[in-house]
């Protein structure tokens, strides 16, 4: 059965005036004012775990503490839906679709069931990503604004599955992509959304620097020596043999620590792979620590992040790289390749430096480490860059901007 | 102190990004993006950029100069690129007009180089603006620099940088108003010489608060 997310009031809009001042958090008011008790619906297909639960954990209360009447749908299926709904997520990313044909049928099937049992009323609906994209149906003579919220790269999906959704989504009034290179040519107006991170979450937030020292000597890192991280799945899209070869070319010329932290080892053989093909490179160098944290680690990464000199993030491919978003909060001077999202964030020589091999990206990471002026500058900058455009609080001001927009153009 | 006949009404504006299928991947392709985009994207890429890069003070200008910068590795056309001041337009025609110039010539004098792929594409986007009121006004300098303190980077970008398109002419909302509302010509001529391309929108701001707090208290 489909539910309606009870609201998370943990945090007031207030809390964020320290981190924006108070002339941000106002005109996050002013927009909202004459949206007053309008209504909206955001459906999506999960209350927690995943980039979108996340933001839509955030962004709910915040919209509703501006005075939006918001609820929040979460559609539910079997584990044939959510089969079917995986391999759609790896197809749009270009990967093979191997699910039979009557796949779309059933597909279609839990849309239908959901769809009966959540009523569609609100002024602006938004979808998020293919799993309700029928919801569509629901709309009668052009009532609502419906938009499709796409958190997926589509820049090369398998056509069989997009050839499936595209009609779907022609049927709305819009479409919000990350990135323009993640988008289709389509019928309907396109938004560019970034996706954003919260300074107030455990992950983001300010931590005493006790923690952080004392959370990188419970893992056996030397706090006074240079450190060089990665946070990232134990994936090879991630390259970390990349990074443990840029880190073997750096340490020729400086003494520094290597930390390669993320998760997905235990319960992915690819990543258990990775994961022993990494610890094999790095021959166990004292000075290389691989971290593989279970999935309830937010405060590990953050004082892994904090306790760093430079932020790597020598991904091969990348969604929009969120953890780069993390890295520049936290004023870190970042070296991270020009892939997916990546180059949205990092300006290169502005708010970071961009790299496209392992002998460029030890290069970059040479260099910062010989100008820590200019780290410093960098790691400011990418600051500044995240605090205006990469906040929970710019992700509500968009959407504010965009219900404004459709209430203008009609 | 002097009051005004017409008040300054404080407003801010808040920009959607739309995404066009218009998609550069080398100069000559920019070149053709810059005959045929719309208004609104020339405006995105110069005018807007500022505001979500105000506080880069050093080697930013706008979009189309940082990525034949950055992404085709051509520094020259890039800083002359780099050099049109938004703030001797009056019209997005015009400015249009000079950056279509400049690539053009380039792709002339050079034409392999115009062809050549850039390391990633330039996507042209549209800046669509949303106007709001906000719940303030100044009848006299006082009241100025009281609203000057709250204002927003969107505002400010408002009221600044982009007011110049709306009233035609070279100068911005805040100079406009001191110079035809309270009479202070000099005071409005310092505040329109701010350097918007080395300020960060917070420091230009804190000038003209500075220049505010002289006047009212010399």
């Amino acid at each position: 059965m489909s539910v309606t997310v009870p609201t998370p009031l943990l945090v007031r809009l207030d809390d964020y005036t320290p981190l924006l001042g108070e002339p941000e958090v106002a005109e996050l008011r002013t927009l909202a004012s004459r949206l007053q008790l309008r209504t909206v619906q955001m459906v999506n297909s999960t209350a927690m775990g995943g980039g979108v639960a996340e933001i839509l954990n955030r962004l709910v209360p915040i919209l509703q503490e501006l005075g939006l009447a918001i609820r929040w749908e979460v559609i539910t299926g079997g584990n044939d839906f959510f089969e079917i709904t995986k391999a759609f997520h790896n197809a749009l990313h270009g990967g093979p679709y191997t699910m039979p044909p009557e796949s779309f049928d059933t597909f279609l099937a839990y849309n239908e069931q959901n769809r009966l049992r959540i009523r569609m009323e609100a002024e602006f609906i938004i979808i998020h990503d293919p799993q309700p994209v029928a919801f569509i149906r629901s709309r009668r003579d052009h009532s609502g604004h419906w938009i499709w919220r796409c958190h997926i790269d589509l820049s090369h999906p398998n056509p069989t599955v997009w050839g499936f959704l595209e009609p779907w989504v022609n049927r709305y009034d819009g479409a919000i992509f990350s990135s323009a290179a993640f988008a289709r040519h389509l019928r309907v107006p396109q938004y560019l959304f970034y996706p954003s991170i919260d300074p107030l979450s455990e992950k983001n937030r300010d931590l005493e620097p006790e923690l952080v020292r004392g959370t990188l000597e419970r893992f056996g890192i030397d706090p006074e020596r240079t450190i060089l991280t990665q946070i990232s799945r134990f994936d090879r899209l991630k390259d970390p043999l990349g990074v443990v070869r840029a880190f073997q070319i750096v340490k020729r010329y400086f003494d520094c620590q290597l930390v390669l932290a993320g998760g997905g080892a235990g319960d992915d053989p690819e990543g258990e792979a990775v994961l022993s093909e990494v610890r094999e490179a790095s021959a166990n160098d004292p000075d290389v620590h691989i971290l593989d944290l279970p999935p309830s680690s937010a405060t590990e990464i953050n004082a892994l992040q904090r306790g760093s000199t430079i932020i790597i993030q020598k991904s091969l491919r990348e969604g929009f790289g969120l953890t780069v978003t993390e890295g520049l909060w936290k004023s870190k001077p970042v070296v991270a390749s020009a892939v997916g999202g990546i180059p949205l964030q990092v300006i290169h020589k502005h708010t970071g430096l961009l790299a496209h091999s392992v002998e460029g990206t030890a290069y970059q990471i040479r260099f910062l480490l010989s100008n820590p002026v200019i780290a410093e500058r960098l790691g400011r900058q990418g600051r500044a860059y995240v605090r205006e455009h990469f906040l929970i609080t710019s992700s509500a001001k968009r959407y504010l901007a965009l219900f404004l927009h459709l209430l203008d153009r009609h | 102190m002097k009051k005004a006949e017409q008040p300054f009404q404080f407003k801010t504006a808040s920009y959607l990004t739309r995404i066009t299928n218009q998609v550069a991947t080398n100069l000559k392709r920019l070149r053709e993006g810059l005959e045929t985009c719309s208004d609104t994207s020339i405006f995105n890429h110069t005018f807007q950029t500022l505001s979500r890069h105000h506080f880069l003070t050093q080697g930013f200008s706008n979009d189309f100069a940082q990525w034949v910068l950055a992404a085709c590795n051509r520094p020259e056309l890039a800083e002359h690129l780099a050099s049109l001041d938004i703030r001797d337009y009056l019209s997005l025609a015009a400015l249009r007009a000079d950056f279509r110039r400049l690539v053009s010539e380039y792709c002339e004098q050079n034409p392999q180089q115009a062809e050549q792929s850039a390391f990633e594409p330039f996507y042209f986007y549209e800046a669509i603006g949303v106007e709001v009121p906000l719940q303030m006004e100044a009848w006299t300098l006082r009241e100025l620099r009281d609203g000057l303190q709250n204002l927003s980077h969107a505002a400010f970008h408002f009221h600044f940088i982009a007011s110049r398109l709306r009233l035609q002419l070279r100068t911005n909302d805040f100079s406009f108003w001191l110079a035809s509302c309270l009479d202070l010509a000099t005071l409005a001529r310092r505040v329109n010489r701010i350097d918007i391309y080395t300020n960060t929108l917070e420091s230009a701001l804190h000038t003209i608060i500075g220049l505010v707090d002289r006047e009212l208290d010399p």
